[in-house]
């Protein structure tokens, strides 16, 4: 299976603090990986650095075996690197449709002229219609966004990073808040993705981690523990260690 | 009023709590009574911090009843919240920074004429080494230390009952269990009631006799007592591993 992107002795001290300790880690195409870990493991800050967000204090970042270590975020956008927050991050005064379009439009470049021939957008919105219909939200096309319930909020943000056309795209909590039934429903949806990319789920809810993820891997104190299929995980002594406290 | 109610000083039914639109707690209930240690477990990112915040008015409830001491609070500001009686200890310690030791204590103080109230004297002798550094600017001190001038200035206000986040976070094992247990064990003893938010479950079954299992979005999936905790391992396993 191909390997999309990887760290290598990656590293982040914030002051004498080691959030990220020598982390080597691999993201393959066609799977979804889950990182998990305890309040302060280092799970979002490792995120925050390979997504250009924090630069790294040393180790590097390779991307389909390119060095993008320290690249800024809009760079590695444009090479299929994507994420989302887990702070629902959309444009509340468009609908859904827009948001989208946006998000599609500035993928597919052109011309952002204000009066440019609506059908030079054709394929823009043809791209549009398809993530649309791919995430279950075309009934909700013409919805303004601040009237969408919570949980297609938060699907709604997937869809605007979809249409960046990631290689691989990062879930930062993406059921946080969600009712239960919402909950599955992404759930699946987020499963489905990995047709298409690798999909990396930094997630709270273990039903969900352990139902979708292929593998996970596992974060203590800023240094990976465990890697495997998620019933190796629930078996392993460190991770149980490192959930239930040392003695 | 009921008698049973009249025991508690703690009251959570169905509580519902939201960042936004996202909805973090999910209908929580429960309680605590006069004098009980009580915790919350739960592993990260269920809702155990939300709740303290609901309950102080710092993230207030858009649905569901908080009661303390008999009176609901639910809509209540965090001062007013605190002056009814709440002592809180925040997971990142919060010390004042650029006053010292004894100024963060003394800050915290509530006006009492009881003669069994906490002074600054009553503090130090519990945490001395609060004392061999009242003088230090309080953001200077170890993390332990800081926990303890946390808790020492959550005494001050003499709550009725106290809330503490996650006391062992961040804090090396030996320092938890001989010197952060030992004082909320003592606290208890003397008749403090308490609410504990822990993800290290084997503090908290020394320091609290009943405990709620947090699932994901708050929901409590058991309660359990010390005892039946410490029979029983697979009810931690099931509710605190992965």
């Amino acid at each position: 299976m191909t390997t999309i992107l990887r760290t290598k002795n990656l590293h982040k001290h914030f002051g004498g603090v080691l959030a990220v300790n020598d982390v080597n880690a691999e993201f393959k195409a066609n799977r979804l990986r889950s990182i998990i870990g305890p309040n302060g493991a280092g799970k979002t800050t490792f995120i925050n650095v390979i997504t250009g967000k924090l630069p790294a204090s040393s180790g590097a970042v390779l991307f389909q075996d390119r060095d993008i270590t320290n690249s800024p975020a809009h760079r590695l956008v444009r090479l299929g690197i994507c994420r989302t927050f887990q702070i629902t991050s959309i444009f509340m005064g468009l609908t859904v449709f827009e948001n989208i379009r946006i998000a599609a439009q500035s993928e597919m470049g052109g011309s952002f002229r204000i009066l440019s021939a609506k059908h030079s957008l054709k394929s823009v919105n043809k791209k549009t219609w398809e993530i649309l219909d791919r995430l279950g939200l075309k009934d909700k096309a013409k919805v303004p966004s601040n009237n969408l319930a919570h949980g297609d909020q938060r699907l709604l943000e997937v869809a605007m990073a979809l249409a960046g056309d990631p290689k691989i795209l990062f879930l930062d909590e993406p059921t946080a808040g969600m009712s239960p039934a919402e909950t599955e429903h992404i759930a699946q949806l987020i499963k489905g993705l990995t047709e298409t990319v690798a999909v990396v789920l930094v997630e709270h809810d273990m039903d969900v981690v352990m139902s979708i993820s292929d593998e996970i891997t596992v974060l203590n104190q800023g240094s990976i523990i465990a890697e495997g299929p998620p019933k190796a995980i629930q078996d392993n002594a460190q991770v149980k260690e490192a959930y239930l406290g040392n003695a | 009023m009921h008698d049973q109610d009249a025991k508690k000083i703690l009251e959570i039914e169905d509580l519902h709590t939201y960042y936004g639109r996202s909805h973090i707690i999910q209908g929580l209930s429960m309680d605590v009574k006069r004098l009980e240690a009580v915790s919350i477990l739960g592993r990260n990112g269920v809702g155990k911090t939300t709740t303290l915040r609901s309950i102080l008015g710092l993230t207030p409830a858009r649905k569901g009843k908080i009661r303390i001491d008999g009176q609901e609070t639910t809509r209540w500001p965090p001062h007013r919240v605190v002056r009814k009686g709440i002592g809180y200890v925040p997971a990142e310690r919060h010390i004042f920074p650029g006053i010292t030791v004894e100024e963060n204590l003394r800050l915290a103080a509530k006006p009492t004429s009881d003669a069994e109230a906490w002074s600054t004297e009553k503090i130090y002798e519990h945490f001395p080494v609060l004392k061999a550094r009242n003088r230090q600017d309080g953001s200077t001190l170890s993390g332990g230390e800081q926990q303890m001038l946390a808790i020492g200035r959550a005494l001050m206000g003499n709550p009725m009952i106290m809330l503490l986040d996650e006391p062992s976070q961040g804090l090396a094992p030996l320092l938890v269990y001989e010197v952060i247990q030992p004082i909320l064990i003592l606290c208890v003893q003397s008749g403090l009631t308490l609410l504990l938010v822990e993800q290290n479950y084997r503090m908290a079954l020394d320091v609290a006799s009943r405990h709620y299992l947090m699932g994901i979005k708050g929901k409590i999936g058991q309660t359990a007592t010390s005892e039946e905790l410490k029979a029983d391992s697979e009810i931690i396993k099931k509710h605190l591993s992965v």
